[in-house]
């Protein structure tokens, strides 16, 4: 099978994202597409699933002309594609949202041992057998729902499978596992169209890449053409040259200090603390409690016993609104369902947790809110910069920007960051990284949680590493590595 | 894995780390603009075109008569909107306020005969926003189901409205016929209140923490929390001016007819979450604006006084408004899908 995309052109309420995109996709081979956020993935993406249609193009398939214009098209090509954004429904079985629309039947009734046999099956085959088809898919992680999204599209037999940044929920085995799935379908033929942020799987899976900018396609390689910087250099369009900034190990006073913080059932006995213009890392692999603690710390989530100190006073928050009247602010893990209202504007996004401060005499000071909006968007380079625009228009990093100009406006002094770059380009990250660096030279304190190795290393002073709800090591990032991080994590002795 | 710890270049950064910025276009720099929803225009239009072709038609449509009869109807239907519009924007529904109009209504006229006119109009009104208060603290506090709260709410201010009285009461204080039957010039009284209270609802809505609060309940509940907003107390100040404006809507009704019926109120409900719908609200939340929800205020006002005016039979009247409002539905969901 072969798949090309020619001069493809779609856009969105007048504002074009693909600009001529021509792409060739052939069975058996694994085409990854890197580009930063913004760049058209998403889009491009969704003409292949036939979820959007084009606007000027075409689409071939072995020298055939083909209209892809609603998700049946694709289906009926056996074309699938395994979103980023999980799919499932939550209430019901994993072998009801595997099958789902094709339940097997006998004699008008479902056949419900032949359904779950199937989906068992299928999951065997991706690895995953542990998964057990009767369960609920709302009470899975987030790892197993998303291999379920995979078995769910490989029910459908695809020719194309396409997968959308797969790794930004599994990690270790499960990611390992993923690839071994991969390269079994290519061994069948199957044309894999791999897209992630993260070049190191890319370099590793892909056997072409292609790096798209700004709604073009940049370049097609193979890995071992190029190498990680080039694909970046080629993503941002420039070089980069530092990605972490370097820092001077702080000796700032104790910003806070948490003594045996412990939550049932999330985590216990957890003492660690922040110095004001220090930067910790926080380490885990998911579920091991570190988002509880930051919830806990934020007032969020109530601790059941432990102390918390800030600025050497006792601090014991009920609500988030405590906490952000004593300086905290956190930026929570996933923006969409946490972070943003999507229909609303950016001002209104970036102000939700300054209300009541951009009031006077109970109206809204309109001229100081959009005053504050406009430098924030200035300081972050939020794009388009129009503070009337509903964020769910803004590309996934401009989103993360807009979340950090509401947190940056409550002037916290303690910043938590739950995993604050997943989903975001590299030079969005590079953007961040830096502006934390720069507050943190004012005296801010940050706690950055985060499940990139590379990431809690380069960007913090220290590291916390937790495992199974308990906080299993404390290291400074400069004498420490990846590996051994990882061990602590995983509680194999380093 | 690599073992090295992690990439810290060493290479001294000639360019700033963060990179050079494209220049904004001067595209960028523009004013954005949420283009006006065709079906707003579409609305308008059609509400005029409709006003022009009735006053060339038919005689009684443009004489002051009418047109003072259809203010005074839509101000039923516009407080009760209003109020509903507060609810919805949190992602909630108030079906009781029909029987809060019955029961501050019942109750007002039942005051005025021992107590000043004014003051026994202030307690029906606070009567209902207390009745909306409840209906908020069942919803935020206890976290039940907005449709279920006010279904329960609206069965048992209906029985509370028959326990207060059995009967139609007819006030004789005169006094008590101002407020729904005075005119002032040519415009109702209670015309100018409702458009005052719509002025106030845009405010609020628009320009108060509380207001931008509600919406943002409605579009996302969690992240607001996250905000440090005290989602609770937001949602039962929603349900209360909600209330508050059933309450002022019973009081005025009471009074223009000069006598309140215990029965009185059923399925206003209806008509304004419809007005809500048809002004582009979503009843998910988090959508919603005054100046829509009064447009779908107009226009079902229009719908009634036009079809009772063409001598439409009321049994017909009510399944072309029906008809009318699913099609404005329909196009709102079209509008809906485009953007």
């Amino acid at each position: 099978m072969t798949l090309e995309l020619r001069g493809v052109h779609k856009g969105y309420a007048g504002v074009e994202v693909l600009h001529g995109v021509d792409l060739t996709i052939r069975g058996g081979e694994v085409l990854a597409i890197a580009g930063a956020n913004g760049a058209g993935k998403s889009t491009l993406i969704k003409v292949l699933a036939g979820a959007e249609p084009l606007d000027r193009g075409e689409i071939i398939l072995d020298g055939e002309p083909l209209t892809l214009n609603s998700p049946q098209d694709a289906h009926a090509q056996r074309f699938r594609t395994v979103y980023q954004e999980l799919s499932l429904v939550p209430q019901m079985t994993v072998t009801e949202n595997v099958l789902l629309g094709a339940l097997p039947t006998s004699r008008g009734l479902l056949n419900w041992p032949a359904a779950h046999a199937r989906v068992r099956a299928l999951l065997e085959e991706i690895g995953f057998g542990d998964i057990d088809p009767r369960a609920r898919a709302g009470r899975l992680s987030v790892a197993r729902q998303q291999m379920v999204e995979i078995a769910k599209a490989l029910a459908g037999e695809p020719r194309l499978l396409v997968l959308d940044e797969p790794s930004a929920v599994l990690a270790g085995a499960d990611l390992d596992r993923l690839f071994d799935l991969i390269r079994a379908l290519r061994e069948r033929g199957v044309a894999v169209v791999y897209v992630s942020h993260r070049l190191a799987e890319v370099m590793e899976i892909a056997d072409r890449i292609t790096v798209i900018k700004d709604g073009r396609v940049v370049e097609t390689m193979t890995p071992a053409e190029t190498s990680e910087d080039q694909i970046v250099a080629l993503m941002a369009g420039r070089r980069l040259e530092q990605v972490y900034p370097d820092r001077e190990p702080s000796d700032g006073r104790p910003l806070l200090d948490v003594r045996g913080l412990c939550r049932e059932g999330a985590f216990e006995d957890i003492s660690f603390s922040v110095a004001a213009g220090e930067i910790v890392g926080m380490f885990g692999l998911v579920g091991s409690g570190r988002s509880e603690v930051a919830h806990c710390l934020f007032g969020a989530e109530r601790p059941t016993s432990g102390s918390v100190e800030i600025d050497g006073a006792a601090v014991r928050f009920r609500t988030p609104a405590d906490a952000i009247a004593a300086g905290v602010a956190l930026v929570t893990e996933d923006r969409k369902h946490t972070g943003l209202v999507l229909g609303m504007d950016v001002a209104d996004n970036a102000t939700f947790a300054t209300l009541p401060r951009m009031s006077r005499r109970g109206l809204l000071d309109t001229r100081r809110r959009d005053a504050a909006v406009r430098e924030m968007v200035e300081r972050l380079d939020i794009r388009p910069p129009r503070p009337g625009m509903p964020v769910v228009n803004l590309s996934g990093g401009n989103q993360q920007k807009v979340v950090l100009a509401k947190w940056l406006l409550t002037e916290p002094r303690l910043l938590i960051l739950d995993e604050p770059t997943r989903g975001v380009d590299m030079a969005t990250r590079v953007d961040i990284y830096r502006m934390i660096d720069t507050l943190t030279q004012a005296g801010l304190g940050v706690l950055l949680i985060s499940s990139d190795l590379t990431e809690v290393l380069g960007a913090t002073d220290r590291v916390l590493v937790m495992r199974e709800g308990r906080l299993v090591a404390q290291v400074r990032s400069a004498d420490t590595t990846e590996d051994e991080v990882l061990a602590h994590s995983v509680g194999v002795a380093a | 894995m690599t073992d090295q710890s992690p990439a810290k270049t060493a290479e001294p950064a000639a360019a700033p780390p963060g990179g050079p910025r494209e220049t904004p276009t001067w595209a960028d720099r523009l004013p954005y603009l949420p283009h006006v929803p065709l079906v707003n225009l579409a609305f308008v239009g059609l509400a005029l075109a409709v006003v022009v072709i009735s006053g060339l038609t038919n005689d009684a449509f443009l004489t002051e008569g009418n047109l003072t009869n259809l203010l005074r109807q839509m101000v039923t239907t516009g407080l009760l909107s209003l109020g509903m519009l507060m609810v919805i924007l949190t992602g909630g529904i108030d079906l009781s306020v029909g029987s809060v109009v019955a029961l501050t209504g019942i109750v007002s006229a039942g005051l005025v005969e021992g107590l000043p006119v004014p003051l026994a109009i202030a307690a029906a009104v606070v009567l209902g926003a207390a009745c909306g208060a409840i209906n908020g603290v069942l919803v935020a506090r206890f976290a039940l189901a907005p449709f279920v709260v006010t279904l329960a709410a609206m069965t048992t201010f209906r029985g509370l409205t028959y326990v207060y009285s059995r009967t139609p009461i007819s006030p004789t204080t005169p006094d008590f016929l101002t407020l729904g039957a005075e005119n002032i010039g040519p415009v109702p009284m209670a015309a100018i209140i409702t458009v005052v209270m719509f002025a106030l609802g845009w405010v609020l809505i628009n320009r108060t923490s509380a207001g931008r609060s509600l919406l943002g309940i409605g579009g996302n509940r969690e992240a607001i929390r996250l905000a440090g907003v005290k989602v609770q107390r937001h949602l039962v100040l929603a349900y209360m001016l909600c209330g508050l404006c059933a309450g002022l809507a019973g009081v005025i009704l009471a009074s223009r007819v000069g006598i309140a019926q215990p029965s009185v109120g059923q399925g206003f409900e209806l008509d304004a979450i419809a007005a809500c719908v048809i002004g582009g609200a979503a009843l998910s939340g988090g959508k919603g604006t005054v100046g829509g929800t009064l447009g779908g205020v107009v226009l079902l006002g229009l719908i009634d006084n036009l079809l009772s005016l063409y001598d439409v039979q009321s049994y017909w009247q009510q399944v072309l408004k029906g008809v009318i409002i699913a099609v404005a539905i329909l196009a709102r969901r079209r509008e809906q899908q485009r953007t």
